[in-house]
């Protein structure tokens, strides 16, 4: 993975003291909280409901045995012993006093991490695919690039006062999991024709209170200019996208207002200026990035095939995990691990830091002390022989993370709604934590098959509800909590946003209602294995109004 | 009847007014029952923001509970108590702390 240079170091240390120096003025008196709000979500320092918050970025969400050690080591030091694992591949600390924040970065930047640029009207934390580099049906590794993006858009002072926020998001595969189509910009990494490396270009999505698909401008960009290109969109961004409205100013709205092709059109007018200018990549300099991925060193463990199956033989619970759990990896004799952290009834996302500990001491024992962060808020060991599978898998039973459930109904995402969040209207973690155990038998969720159940508590959609199979939106109500279901979203290659079903449903209903649209499904599906998107799909919205609002549809 | 709220500067901590300053538990928060009493905690309030206490200050609506002080909003209860998913976290894992939901 990547390793600081130092330019890097200094630059990440400067900003450490500079901080340290805000924080002591702001302690001191000496600046205003409007003086030092900026200055603090600069630095990723949010004001919640119990306390502050940081946000600690975890570069597409790679990181190794020794930064996940500090993760946890803050998490115990300066916390109250866990954290939580974002949909953006971040990790965000609940309980920390503004006072210690110097000692955190600094902590941080021991290891190479810091929270710049985790919030903010600029460009946040690039994210990618959370199988680069290890899945089999990738063309190229996406983090180079993401890497690129990073360094580039670090500080960067023309685009680091934007109308509103900016998300990148690269995939190097077809099958999309890096839900790159609601994101600001998103790449899909390719070859041409010719086997040239580039970019399909996916502008003006995203989620929040307007969810949009984004617009592919661009069908294949060379990989040289990647930064060029983006340059161009950030400036017509920049320079058109809406600074009096804040409800507006995303790049969605300006695309969605300007128009798809005009959009393009000024992008690639702005870009005819800058192409092959300074901002080109020089092939060599790509390579040096790339070569900071590089595979790790793959021995053959060939033995791994045989020990699977007696190892199945002896445990059912193991056998169901490695179906559920691990994925093919482009080695025959690896696997790619996804480390649930939705385990029944837990908060999603939530690792304390013990087991954060016990994830890094796995990494550095069997997987090229390599960890990744997925969007769904999981953890991935993306490098792991399948001969030590068994190993891995008893070392998690150990620290509580063997729950098979990945891409099931209780593979839940959910932001952490109001029970922390200054912003969120209704709560989030209750609800996922109830429809977890509703669905907590495993042959049950199995059954049902791949189901993407997201949860917002507010409009913002932080829990990605907009692009679930099911998605549930917390709102307020009459200052009561009340849940709205859409159906049939997906942030994948086939991306699709949820469509409101009916009225809304109470704290007290809702479990029942996501369990009258999973039995309708179940009733309807064609086979076992048209999944519940496919049916839903075919079928349209009128089954599941009908079972949910019965004997209001015909009436209404 | 409201009771006035905040976020300690230093440490983020929720903190609610009473006669005795700034506490960290909603109980004993000083309670005002008219428009002068508001008055005199936005007042309060505004003095401790801008003398660097305390931040995100705000007047909250409340109700007198078989003697308890218990916010309206859910919101509020949540921030008087601890996250509803945690009861080791937050004023609910303290002796006396009500849970919020």
């Amino acid at each position: 993975m990547y390793r600081y240079d130092e330019f890097d170091r200094d630059f990440v240390s400067a900003r450490v003291a500079e901080f340290a120096d805000q924080v002591d003025r702001r302690l001191a008196g000496q600046i205003t909280e409007d003086q030092f709000r900026p200055l603090r979500l600069m630095n990723g320092v949010y004001l919640q409901l119990h306390a502050y918050m940081l946000r600690v970025a975890i570069p597409y969400g790679t990181l190794n045995a020794r930064q996940m050690r500090m993760l946890a080591h803050i998490a115990r030091t300066y916390d109250k012993g866990y954290g939580h694992f974002t949909t953006r591949q971040n990790i965000q600390y609940n309980w920390p006093a503004l006072s210690d924040m110097p000692a955190i970065l600094a902590d941080l930047a021991s290891v190479e991490m810091h929270a710049i640029q985790t919030s903010g009207n600029c460009i946040r934390n690039v994210t990618a695919d959370h199988f680069a580099g290890a899945a089999a049906d990738e063309v190229a590794d996406p983090r180079p690039y993401a890497e690129i993006l990073r360094q580039w858009s670090s500080v960067h002072p023309e685009f680091s006062y934007l109308p509103r926020k900016f998300k990148i998001a690269v995939t190097g595969a077809d099958r999309d999991r890096a839900a790159i189509q609601v994101h600001d910009i998103g790449l899909h990494l390719k070859k041409d024709g010719a086997g040239r490396l580039g970019f399909a270009v996916y502008v003006g999505g995203g989620q929040g209170r307007t969810p949009i698909i984004a617009k592919k401008i661009r069908d294949f960009l060379p990989e040289e200019h990647l930064l060029s290109y983006t340059t161009a969109i950030m400036r017509v961004y920049n320079l058109h996208g809406r600074r009096d409205n804040k409800y507006k100013a995303r790049i969605k709205i300006l695309v969605h207002e300007t128009g798809t092709d005009e959009f393009a059109r000024q992008v690639e007018a702005e870009w005819s200026s800058l192409k092959d200018g300074q901002l080109t990549l020089p092939a060599a300099d790509i390579r040096a990035i790339e070569a900071y991925f590089a595979p790790p060193p793959l021995v053959a463990r060939p033995e791994g095939d045989e020990a699977l199956m007696l190892a199945r033989l002896d445990s059912r619970s193991f056998s169901e995990w490695l179906d559920q759990n691990v994925v093919t990896h482009r080695n025959p004799d690896y696997a790619a691990v996804t480390i649930s952290l939705k385990g029944i009834g837990d908060a999603p996302g939530d690792a304390t830091d013990e087991q954060m500990d016990g994830v890094a001491d796995l990494a550095e024992r069997y997987a090229f002390d390599e960890i990744r962060v997925s969007h769904e808020q999981n953890l991935i060991l993306p490098h792991v022989a399948r001969a030590d599978l068994e190993a891995v898998y008893d070392e998690l039973v150990r620290i509580g993370l063997a729950t098979a459930n990945a891409n099931l109904i209780t593979d839940i995402i959910a932001c952490p709604g109001l029970d922390y969040c200054a912003l969120a209207n209704a709560r989030s973690i209750p609800v996922a934590q109830e429809i977890s155990k509703r669905f907590a038998a495993l042959d049950r969720q199995r059954d049902i098959g791949e189901l993407k159940l997201k949860i917002s508590g507010c409009i913002n959609a932080c829990g990605h509800h907009h692009v679930g199979h099911i998605g549930i939106l917390g709102v307020e109500k009459k200052g009561a909590e009340l849940y709205q279901i859409t159906l049939g979203g997906s942030g994948d290659e086939n991306t699709s946003i949820g469509e409101i079903i009916g009225r809304g449903f109470g704290p007290e209903e809702i479990t029942d209602a996501i369990e009258t649209i999973v039995e309708t499904y179940l009733a309807l599906r064609n086979a076992p294995t048209e999944r519940f998107i496919d049916a839903y799909r075919r079928l349209g919205p009128q089954p599941f109004k009908e079972a949910l609002y019965v004997g209001e549809v015909r009436a209404a | 009847m409201k009771v006035l709220t905040a976020n300690r500067l230093i440490d983020g901590e929720a903190v609610w007014y009473s006669a005795d300053g700034w506490r960290e538990t909603l109980e004993g928060a000083e309670i005002a029952a008219d428009k002068d009493g508001e008055a005199r905690l936005e007042a309060i309030g505004a003095a401790a923001f801008a003398a660097d206490q305390v931040l995100d200050v705000a007047i909250i609506d409340v109700a007198l509970i078989d003697g308890a002080i218990v916010p309206t909003r859910l919101r509020e209860r949540i921030r008087a108590a601890g996250p509803t998913n945690r009861n080791d976290l937050g004023k609910q894992a303290r002796p006396h702390a009500v849970q919020a939901a």
